[in-house]
């Protein structure tokens, strides 16, 4: 038996120069996409302006973050103490500075536990179907019952206070929605010819799910997800606000504001400069997360 | 799902609509019995979790240990698991949520005392965010992509990324400390004395009662709590409306109105956003019951005698009942306005059924 030459358009090297032109094209698209979105770039900007600072810490900031000088107490901001200082003396700018450090451990963690576990759940519900998909879901709507910050106060104050409970409480809150989307995702591609072919071939479920479903839900619970970032860090402040996350002394944003309280009125910097930096990286979440949406969106694309 | 065309004068389509309709809502409502039936367990378990000792707190620090037992046993701590969550429901099923250790008294007498100062503040909020958000998103979408739209899609966006908490305080400094153009955190003035309890709602009972000075002063309490808590529902309602106002806007019957010489503002409020605002309605209803999470940090910092801080009140003190109880009543209202929310939605919508999903 002779071997065919193969036909031109199976040729693989042709069909692999083409594949790779079309991702050049198409993420050449989505820089200018991500270019015409202002409002992305400036989120884009503010994340990692935000990845910077955290990094780069022990180099921006001018004083200890955790050192106490007592006679310097409530300065105003100053070129010494560019934030001012707080009740205790400690100096504002290196706290907040500091601060990005324990908002990006929470944010990353929460994701690192909510994603993965929601993922599972989904997409063995979804590729089992039957029983296993109606327990699964329905435990899932118990939680999305709740609101999420009712709901992940409540795991707050039952596992105690302190920094590693509220990301384990804030996690619990967030994994059901990254169920109920990779579920979704899995009914769509479970019945697809290639998926059916792998099933002929004799492949297993699980190898199934994890390499075959899974890669393909990945994009849209990547786009939820930083969408989510927001809501993460705006949670995790405010229960370090209501003394149910971060403890002190930890230079955690909402713990800093709630510490400002009382001096309000004469030291308004104490409380209202932390929540800014809070505002400011939220706000750099949800730009990006919003842009990140709309790039993805194949409409957007045909224009 | 499929769409099912309502052609009116057709009554057999409307009955079958009718029927389906009807099979949906038997199935949410077994659906939503099952949820209920998990919420119960999992704030069940959220009370077996919590570090603390109910019965330590019963018998206070000096009670002796044969106390703490007789306790034990007369509150039923020393059955098996099973049988004290089946107490435990059928003490729910006949409305009693307990004591709170925080007030002494029943948790659902408070969270009926509590509730009318939260619904007006969540009523005045989602005032406030539908008369910002729905201009907003009908400018973005009339003037897309334009800098008008980034600029009204930025506004948003700072409602929803903006910490409540930390709104509050600022704006609490602003217009109470610096400039004093509004009254101080509380729901009343403290020279003022509260009209007769008839709904528990401030404006309603002072109103009722032609009692304008209160009236007046519950009013002016109300503005910086309800615009704290209504700007971070505004970015939802914003959006929503942007996206459904633009594909209205592309529709034939709006080019219709145009060609026959409609002015371009009818256009857009007549006919387009009439019909754009369905999916918004069920938004803004969400974001209703959404609301009741921001009042937890809201009334926390305007000392707004409502049930988000009693709640938050509760978290902080370990006050079991009142977590439980509080938790739970919260989960059923958020079920049953999902629930309304949907049966809303279909109502609108009579393309809609729910038959195949």
């Amino acid at each position: 038996m002779t071997i065919q030459p193969a036909s031109p358009a199976l040729d693989l090297t042709e069909a692999r120069r083409r594949r790779a032109e079309a991702r050049w094209r198409y993420s050449k698209d989505t820089y200018i996409l991500w270019r015409r979105n202002r409002l992305m770039v400036l989120g884009t900007a503010i994340i990692l302006g935000l990845l910077l600072v955290a990094a780069l810490a022990p180099l921006l900031a001018t004083h200890n973050p955790y050192e106490q000088i007592l006679n310097d107490r409530l300065l105003a901001p100053s070129v010494a103490h560019w934030f001012g200082t707080d009740s205790l003396g400690r100096d504002i700018y290196s706290r907040v500075v500091y601060g990005s450090r324990v908002t990006l451990t929470i944010a990353l963690l929460v994701a690192a536990i909510s994603t993965p576990l929601g993922m599972l759940m989904g997409i063995v519900a979804g590729y089992l179907g039957g029983m296993v998909d109606e327990i699964m879901m329905r435990l899932a709507d118990v939680f999305l019952a709740f609101p999420r910050l009712i709901l992940a106060i409540a795991f707050a104050a039952a596992l105690g206070p302190g920094v590693e409970n509220a990301i384990i409480a804030i996690a619990i809150a967030h994994w059901p929605s990254y169920a109920r989307l990779a579920r979704a995702e899995t009914l769509n591609v479970k019945n697809n010819d290639y998926i059916q072919a792998m099933r002929v071939l004799g492949a297993g479920k699980a190898r199934i799910m994890a390499g075959h479903i899974l890669p393909l839900t990945l994009s849209s619970i990547i786009v939820r997800m930083s969408l989510d970032m927001g809501t993460i860090i705006l949670t995790a402040a405010g229960l370090g606000f209501l003394g149910l996350g971060a403890q002190p002394p930890m230079p955690e944003w909402g713990l800093m504001v709630s510490d400002g309280r009382q001096f309000l009125v004469d030291q308004w910097w104490v409380s209202t400069l932390p929540g800014l930096a809070i505002l400011v990286v939220v706000m750099g979440f949800n730009l990006l997360g919003d842009g990140i949406r709309d790039v993805l969106d194949p409409r957007q694309r045909q224009a | 799902m499929t769409n099912v065309q309502f052609i009116p004068g057709d009554w057999s389509l409307a009955i079958d609509l009718r029927l389906l309709v009807g099979r949906y809502l038997l199935r949410r409502l077994m659906m939503m019995t099952i949820t209920l039936l998990g919420i119960m367990v999992l704030t069940f378990f959220v009370s077996l979790v919590i570090p603390m000792d109910p019965l330590a707190a019963l018998a206070g620090p000096q009670a002796p240990q044969e106390t703490v037992e007789r306790l034990r046993i007369l509150y039923g701590f020393d059955q098996p698991l099973y049988v004290q969550f089946g107490r435990y429901v059928s003490r729910l099923a006949h409305g009693d949520l307990g004591m709170s250790f925080q007030t002494s008294r029943p948790v659902f007498q408070d969270i009926l005392k509590y509730f009318p100062a939260t619904l007006e503040l969540a009523t005045f909020a989602i005032l406030v965010a539908v008369a910002l958000g729905i201009p907003l998103g009908v400018l973005s979408a009339v003037y897309r992509n334009s800098l008008l739209d980034q600029f009204c899609r930025l506004i948003s966006l700072i409602g929803v990324s903006t910490p409540v908490f930390w709104l509050g305080l600022v704006l609490l400094l602003i217009f109470y400390f610096k400039l004093g153009w509004f009254p101080e955190p509380g729901r009343l003035d403290i020279m003022l004395i509260e009209p007769s309890r008839i709904t528990g709602v401030l404006l309603v009972d002072s109103a009722l009662a032609r009692d304008w000075e209160v009236f007046w002063s519950a009013l002016k309490h109300l503005v910086l709590p309800a615009s704290v808590l209504g700007l971070t529902g505004m970015a939802g309602i914003a959006r929503i409306t942007r996206s459904s106002m633009l594909e209205v806007l592309s529709q034939e019957y709006v080019k219709t109105a145009r060609i026959k010489g409609l002015g371009e503002f009818l256009v857009i409020t007549r006919h387009a956003l009439r019909n754009a605002l369905v999916p918004t309605v069920t938004v803004i209803g969400l974001t209703y019951g959404g609301l009741l999470e921001g009042s937890v940090l809201t009334e926390t910092i305007f000392s707004w005698p409502g049930l988000g801080r009693y709640m938050a009140n509760a978290f902080l003190t370990l006050d079991l009942n009142t977590i439980v109880g509080g938790t739970m009543l919260v989960a059923f209202t958020f079920c049953i306005v999902n629930l309304l929310v949907d049966l809303l939605y279909a109502f609108l919508n009579p393309k809609i059924t729910y038959a195949a999903s």
